[in-house]
């Protein structure tokens, strides 16, 4: 039997940047997956007979330094591809387009507002960004070591001037609506620009205390917070990450579900030494790492009876409710947006700000948006080969749809949000309608189930204030190692969070080496 | 102005109310867990030397009961307490304390195993969110907080099993400490602990609160000739000094209710590392407890004798005459009858413990302050621990 150093479970991205990682000093590494393919939400799969598609269309701030530590490059991820222009769709064809440093379809002043936007954002989000690729200390821990990143913040703030200063601390804590409403006039722009901060939480423009905070968190990584698709499509991050471990000797097993963690009983009381996985073998190893969400990995994997009853009864508390749907459409050929000459990039469907937070507030009351709101992608424009030749698959991120509905979801209620959903889309494509070939949506409650996500959510857990930093996924687990002794966590429920960064998975790896 | 009439802070009457109205003379009431509860019935001294003379009796309606059962019941127990639950025998009573996950004491109370399936805890503060917390992952349990359903009262006191006896419990005397037995009384199920918060020969007697009445008379008409007597909180604060047992709210301060830092206290500062069983894997609180082990506990709770009589009650300690060098504070401090000792229980930090130890008392005499510093010294035995307690069979007297 081979004796592994660190055993994986599951194989999304961040558990496989924390394998390559682990690998890279020589640890001999299995990584068990319970689909059929590694990737998690960002793998591609066939949903339709020839169409294929990935629940992550894009690719939103993935680490260039782990971009390089890993050597992607050799390994078939040629130099990412430029941010994805942003385009929020009028239905007129009036487009507001958002490429690079440059916005257009807005008057001179919104330019010029955009201008000094992006210069104050981008400095303050250069204040976050010590806290990315780096552990968050513990409350209470007063190592020196562990301090620099929390004194590193206060240098950084000092360093901005008296004014930048007053002026972080006082749009930090804004809803992002009024700092739209600060700099901008045109409803469009100011749609779009909210939207990469909201994408896949449970806040909207008006969200009081930290929807300002959560869109500069995601700008502190780099790309100013804007998604990506690299050259070959989004699944090529995931080829490249499984091709690099198959070079370090890294095993990925798929098919293999975990079915729990093997705990062992020693003096100094409980450790993980193993996993069961579902057709009873069990494996050991010196250090088991969850890249399953928290609530996963400590109430089913390992059993509250293992935990202590506070940390338990944190984890259980866990906000991960998921409230984006997926919509796929397998389509006969490339969708015709009015005025659009390429229907390449993010494009935003939603008039304005007021009608992506009527889409909130229904959720909140268990309801799908009466007036829905959502992003497209159309992923085979940059991967022809996720549809059979001059075929293409339509990707939309749907916002506030909820997990838990007043009614329940059912086929009726999926088919007829489908269809409420290819209407809205046909008022910015109007002949989409016939362009379909299937469709499919993966409401919150799918997404749960499908790709074993408590809640569905995305980010393993709620991007917010009381759920980041130091709190993520709670005190006592945010360092990546948990209560029980040989058990780690590297996934999206872990800082930084969600999102395709791979943060997670390099930081988890240092912690484990160290 | 407000309306509010604070109608519903008026404590609830206990089970035993109308018997305990008509003994308690000076209407001395305060309240505990929202009811209506006994500081003394006729005077402190009186009830403190009828329980070690002859037998008194004390209400414990309000001690919280939660009835835990199901095939998962055991293990959350285990899980939650730190000494371990598997141990406990059928019918068998133990004396145990929990704590949160830093390994400070939440409470200490009494865990009854009725059956492989059936626990009851009994404790002092209601724990009801706690236990919910602490049953979160096990699947097959129930817990029931039977407080208001059950009618209790301790009888403690050398003359206690006669009493009994003479209310026709047939074989009482045979009964062990810790142990639990049951007879009819009026075609219901009486339950009899030989347990009891005293340090002296006593039981725990519960029955249905319907039955609170009838079972009150039964044990006051039985004990007429052996000196049965209420007895109040206050009495019972000087019996369980006198043993050496803590209380909430003097040796220790309830870890889910303390706000500033470490003002609560571990298993190990409170003198009762022999609860904490390190042989089980797995217990809230383990690693904290693990850790300070290792390191030792910062403060220790010791019995101290203090020359003189004063009370050194909330007295500072020193680590010289001259007190210059404060080594730890008074918990609880008495003129032990029983003992003819000024006895103490004190928080001490743990390396002082091998000096001397001397305490700056200040007491009043005729609304003048007095202050005077006096030796301590160490005791290892409780101050109070006749061999009749533990005695099986339990004498007459």
């Amino acid at each position: 039997m081979t004796q592994y150093d660190t055993v994986i479970i599951g194989a999304g991205h961040n558990a496989l940047v924390c394998a390559n990682y682990l690998a890279q000093k020589k640890q001999k590494v299995l990584v068990l997956e319970a689909s059929s393919a590694a990737g998690g939400l960002a793998s591609s799969y066939e949903f339709h007979p020839g169409f294929r598609t990935s629940v992550a269309h894009t690719v939103s701030h993935f680490s260039r330094k782990i971009y390089r530590d890993l050597e992607l490059q050799k390994h078939g991820l040629t130099a990412m591809a430029n941010p994805l222009p942003c385009v929020a769709l009028n239905r007129q064809g009036n487009h507001v387009v958002l490429d690079g440093d440059t916005v257009s379809g807005v008057t001179e002043k919104d330019r010029v507002s955009y201008a000094n936007y992006s210069k104050l954002t981008e400095r303050f989000a250069n204040l976050l960004a010590p806290f990315w690729l780096k552990t968050v200390p513990a409350i209470g821990n007063n190592s020196l070591h562990e301090l620099l990143s929390f004194a590193q913040l206060g240098v950084k703030m000092r360093m901005l001037g008296k004014d930048d200063m007053r002026e972080f601390l006082r749009i930090v804590s804004l809803p992002t609506h009024d700092l739209m409403d600060e700099y901008f006039d045109h409803p469009l722009l100011k749609a779009l620009l909210c939207w990469n901060g909201l994408i896949g939480s449970k806040q909207a423009p008006r969200s009081p205390n930290n929807s300002v905070m959560l869109m500069l968190y995601r700008m502190s990584e780099g790309m100013s917070g804007l998604h990506e698709i690299p050259n070959g499509g989004t699944s090529r991050l995931i080829d490249a990450l499984c091709s690099s471990a198959k070079s370090q000797g890294i095993e990925i097993r798929t098919n293999s579900s975990v079915r729990r963690i093997v705990v062992d009983q020693q003096k100094e009381g409980l450790r993980a030494t193993g996993v069961q996985v579902d057709n009873g073998e069990l494996i050991s190893a010196q250090n088991i790492v969850s890249s399953a969400d928290p609530k996963t990995t400590f109430l089913t994997l390992l059993g509250a009876e293992n935990l202590e009853i506070e940390f338990t009864n944190r984890i259980r508390r866990i906000r991960s409710e998921g409230l984006v749907a997926k919509l796929h459409l397998a389509l006969n050929g490339l969708p015709q947006f009015t005025g659009l000459d390429q229907s390449d990039g993010q494009l935003l469907i939603s008039p304005d700000m007021a009608t992506i937070e009527s889409a909130f507030d229904e959720s909140k009351y268990g309801q799908c948006p009466t007036d829905p709101v959502m992003e497209i992608v159309i992923p085979s424009m940059r991967d022809p080969s996720l549809a059979p030749s001059g075929q293409h698959v339509l990707s939309a991120h749907v916002m506030y749809v909820p997990y838990k509905m007043k009614s329940q979801w059912d086929q009726t209620a999926i088919d007829t949000f489908i269809d409420k959903l290819i209407n809205k889309i046909e008022l910015y494509a109007p002949t989409i309608r016939e362009q379909i070939v299937a469709s499919e949506l993966l409401t919150p409650i799918d997404l749960e189930q499908r790709f074993r996500t408590s809640g569905g959510h995305w980010h393993h857990g709620e991007f917010a204030l009381d759920q980041l930093f130091m709190m993520r996924p709670t005190y006592g687990a945010a360092q990546y190692q948990t209560p029980l002794r040989g058990l780690y966590l590297c996934g999206a429920g872990s800082h930084p969070g969600g999102d395709i960064t791979g943060v997670p998975g390099h930081n988890a790896a240092h912690e484990i080496l160290s | 102005m407000s309306d509010y009439d604070f109608s519903s802070e008026r404590p609830k009457p206990s089970h035993f109310q109308q018997r305990q109205d008509e003994l308690n003379i000076h209407d001395a009431w305060s309240s505990w867990n929202g009811y209506k509860f006994a500081e003394y019935f006729y005077d402190v001294e009186f009830e403190y030397f009828c329980v070690r003379n002859t037998c008194g009796t004390y209400d414990i309606c309000p001690m919280q009961k939660y009835h835990i059962t199901g095939a998962d019941a055991e293990k959350m127990l285990d899980r939650m307490v730190t000494r371990d639950v598997t141990k406990i025998r059928t019918n068998r009573a133990s004396y145990v304390v929990w704590c949160n996950d830093e390994g400070r004491l939440i409470d200490d109370g009494t865990i009854f195993k009725l059956g492989d399936d059936h626990f009851i805890l009994n404790c002092g503060s209601p724990c009801s969110a706690w236990l919910d917390k602490s049953a979160f992952g096990f699947h097959d349990i129930t817990i029931d907080d039977k407080t208001d359903d059950v009618a209790a009262m301790a009888l403690q006191g050398p003359t206690s099993c006669a009493v009994l006896k003479s209310m026709g419990l047939e074989n009482i005397e045979s009964a062990k400490p810790f142990s639990i037995n049951f007879f009819d009384f009026q075609n219901a199920r009486l339950m009899v602990s030989r347990t009891g918060f005293t340090g002296d020969l006593g039981y725990e007697l519960w029955i249905d609160h319907n039955l609170a009445i009838p079972l009150w008379d039964a044990v006051y008409k039985a004990g007429h000739d052996l000196g049965i007597h209420p007895y109040g909180d206050q009495a019972t604060n000087m019996l369980r000094l006198e043993a050496g047992f803590i209380m909430p709210g003097y040796e220790f301060n309830e870890a889910l209710k303390t706000v500033h830092f470490e003002h609560d206290q571990t298993p190990f500062e409170l003198n009762l590392g022999w609860l904490v069983d390190f042989k089980k894997p797995h217990f809230n609180g383990r690693r904290a407890l693990f850790d300070e082990k290792k390191r030792g506990p910062r403060y220790t709770l010791t019995k101290l004798d203090i020359e003189g009589n004063k009370p050194a009650e909330g007295s500072f300690l020193y680590s010289n005459k001259r007190c210059t060098e404060e080594i730890g504070y008074v918990t609880s401090g008495m003129w032990s009858p029983a003992a003819k000792a000024n006895i103490a229980l004190a928080m001490i930090e743990t390396k002082y413990l091998e000096g001397e130890i001397w305490s700056e008392i200040y007491y009043e005499k005729e609304l003048r302050q007095y202050s005077k510093v006096a030796r301590c010294t160490i005791k290892h035995e409780p101050f109070w621990s006749p061999a009749r307690t533990r005695a099986t069979p339990a004498a007459d007297f």
